[in-house]
């Protein structure tokens, strides 16, 4: 055990299972990185943030694929390539490509087990990077998830730490169905421990970061250390908040989540992707639909305005949910009362 | 005129605490209380503790709130005379604060307890070597499904006279995972090979559960290098063994389920909570891992019973020995016991399940040190 950062608990993932098992691909744009420049250097950085970096050395150019910027030919390609007995592991770089090659992702990748009456296998991991507070403007800074969570057929992994990261990756890899593996892309220098052999972290189980009494806190990705922050300040305040990180938004944890609620009587969800049908709302009708009874105070949630993400340091940072937000939305569900219903 | 005042700190529970969580005083302020009382739950990323006073008075002040995470050593409270005026409270209070704010700095340099690894033959073994003192050194054997943080609360405390090693079996905790024909001997030969490693010719053992049985199987293959032996509701004295908990804590992937499945080892179910059963998660999701366990218990435990009887081994045995054993252990019935010869000092526990060195630490840590001392 050591301490990695989020990019080498990604790195140090893909790295063991391409050991592993031989059928394990990487392709996408850059993944080699700098292969072919005019210096002559191969595997200059892997990837634009460096997370594949190595892993050409190692592997070779016939398991590590770099492919034209044309998402919509190489993440059918890889589709094509899971359903005829490969693991691929393609990167989108950034989430917001999606756009180019959604077809291939929601009519094809996600519908294949279904529509070949279940004899069809799709091992196929679509990883990419999301997430604002990195100053990529509008075109690079969503938080996709939801999108990828309202598609029956995939499975939607947004890891919030590095011990998180390696294990789900191992996970997703390993999961005979396409799994999209998102990135926070401000995580990458996060650090903790993180074993060094290979592990599996299974999918649909939340993880309580924080268990306390007065609030439940449903926090996703990069937005759980944010929470854990928000609680951990609460406390010296005297109001003790549970802490929720579903893991995966597909499958969820609803039951985890119902307990919760249940013993806490208020919850507070935090998610930082556009508000209209986000993972807030989903999790906020789950909780509204089945655990109405035990709601002390009504639900809040901690997500930004329904605009594109600014680039502007100052409004980007007025964007994003924060831990002081979340302080004051759980001081505002600890001093609200639902009136009393005779 | 001089008042004494002590200061009640957030505890250290074993290697990897850094910080607790106080989760309840169950003094309230004012109350009186005598040393070895239970002042405040403690609640780790491991497992929730009572916090004894170290010393007798009144609880004249709750610096920390319930519900409040601080490092160790942090300040939770302060226990005096009742005749001691509130201003020199507030006086020890304001200078605690000022020396533990310049003593920051070294304790975050100690931390030379880290369990390191060791190569034993084929194996890296995990082990936790702490402590200095003359004499044999005190080798720590865990159980079934355990690893070195199953001495939490007592390698510290021991090691306080005495070097005392843990460490984590193969197949076990960050150790290597292969365990061979799953045998009590091929253990024992791991353990007997990290003694080696570690240039240790003599060691007093003591072992837990399935690691009794290790311990009494390094009795009898490599009788000189065992000074003493304490055994905790050891293996081999007895056919029974629960072995659908046994197949619980190994399948169980969910934390709700390996909660459960680890309530089985307390007679106290509150003291094992989601934190634990995730610690113990982590560590069965290592690849590797689970196929070991399930090597180990298809030799050991076949058939729905042990394998092995040890009991010629401990008749034979010419080092003192001590047994302790729960009374409601679920695991390994208590029974097992009365099978030890009348030459082994036997400790029965009531309302005590598989595990009394976490749910009797203070009497257990006792009775140990005061053996290892009478056998200096």
């Amino acid at each position: 055990m050591s301490k990695k950062s989020f990019r080498q608990a990604i790195n140090e993932a893909l790295r063991q299972e391409m050991r592993r098992d031989p059928t394990v691909v990487l392709m996408g744009e850059d993944v080699a990185g700098g292969q072919g420049g005019s210096s002559g250097v191969k595997d200059a950085w892997g990837g634009v943030l460096g997370v594949t970096k190595g892993l050409l050395t190692e592997f070779g150019e016939s398991r590590v694929l770099d492919t034209p910027i044309s998402e919509a030919s190489y993440i059918g390609a890889a589709a094509g390539a899971a359903a005829t007995g490969l693991r691929p592991v393609a990167e989108l770089m950034f989430v917001d490509f999606v756009g180019c090659c959604l077809d291939q992702i929601m009519n094809q990748a996600a519908k294949f087990r279904y529509m070949f009456g279940g004899k069809a296998r799709t091992p196929l991991v679509i990883r990419a990077m999301y997430g604002a507070g990195f100053n990529a403007a509008a075109q690079h800074s969503q938080a996709l998830y939801p999108l990828f969570t309202h598609i029956p057929g995939l499975k939607v992994v947004v890891p919030s730490s590095p011990y998180e990261a390696k294990g789900l990756l191992i996970e997703a890899i390993r999961d005979d169905d396409p799994v999209i593996f998102l990135e926070n892309k401000v995580m990458y220098d996060d650090e903790e421990d993180v074993p060094d052999e290979a592990y599996t972290i299974p999918f649909g189980e939340a993880n309580l970061t924080r268990e306390g009494s007065d609030v439940t806190i449903v926090a996703i990705g990069r937005m759980v250390g944010m929470a854990n922050e928000a609680a951990d300040r609460l406390a010296k305040q005297g109001i003790s908040c549970t802490v929720l990180d579903p893991r995966t938004t597909s499958p969820l944890d609803e039951q985890t989540i119902l307990e919760c609620v249940e013993d806490t009587g208020r919850l507070v969800v935090v998610d930082e992707s556009s508000p209209r049908c986000n993972m807030a709302c989903d999790i906020s009708a789950l909780v509204a639909e089945h655990a109405f009874g035990a709601l002390k105070a009504p639900i809040r949630r901690v997500v930004p305005p329904h605009t594109p993400v600014p680039f502007s340091t100052p409004l980007e940072k007025l964007y994003m949910p924060s831990a002081e937000k979340i302080e004051a939305a759980v001081k505002s569900v600890m001093t609200q009362k639902t009136p009393e219903v005779a | 005129m001089t008042y004494v005042m002590t200061a009640l700190t957030m505890p250290k529970f074993g290697l990897a605490m850094t910080e607790g969580k106080l989760s309840s005083w169950t003094i309230a302020p004012g109350g009186a209380v005598r040393e070895g009382d239970e002042v405040a739950d403690i609640e780790t990323s491991k497992i929730t503790s009572g916090y004894e006073s170290p010393a007798s008075g009144v609880l004249r002040r709750q610096v920390a709130l319930a519900g409040e995470t601080l490092p160790v050593g942090a300040l939770l409270g302060v226990v005096a005379d009742a005749d001691v005026p509130e201003a020199e409270i507030d006086a020890f209070i304001a200078s605690f604060r000022a020396e533990s704010t310049e003593e920051g700095e070294e304790t975050a340099e100690a931390t030379s307890s880290e369990p390191k690894m060791v190569e034993v033959g084929a194996h890296r073994l995990n082990v936790r070597d702490v402590g200095r003192g003359e004499g044999p050194p005190l080798l720590l054997i865990h159980g079934f499904g355990g690893d070195l943080s199953n001495w939490m609360l007592n390698q510290d405390v021991l090691a306080r006279h005495q070097r005392v090693i843990a460490f984590d079996l193969p197949g076990h905790g960050a150790s290597s995972k292969d365990v061979g024909d799953g045998s009590l001997t091929f253990l024992a030969e791991a353990a007997a090979g990290l003694l080696q490693a570690l240039d240790i010719p003599k060691a007093h053992v003591l072992g837990h559960s399935l690691g009794g049985a290790v311990a009494l199987c390094l009795l009898r293959d490599a009788p000189d290098s065992v000074v003493t032996l304490t055994l905790v509701a050891p293996a081999g004295l007895e056919r029974a063994v629960n072995v659908e908990s046994l197949k619980a804590m190994v399948e169980s992937d969910r934390t709700r389920d390996m909660q459960q499945a680890l309530q089985a080892l307390v007679h106290d179910k509150s003291l094992v909570g989601r934190k634990m059963a995730d610690n113990v998660l982590k560590v069965r999701r290592l690849d590797g891992a689970r196929e070991a366990l399930r090597t180990i218990a298809a030799t050991c435990f076949a058939n729905g019973q042990q394998t092995d009887d040890l009991r010629p081994v401990l008749d034979a045995a010419s080092v003192p020995v001590r047994l302790f054993w729960g009374e409601e252990d679920e695991i390994l019935p208590v029974a097992g016991a009365k099978n030890a010869p009348d030459t082994v000092v036997k400790y029965i526990l009531p309302e005590i399940g598989h595990m009394p060195q976490l749910e009797k630490t203070v009497e257990f840590n006792r009775i140990v040190e005061g053996f290892l001392e009478e056998n200096a």
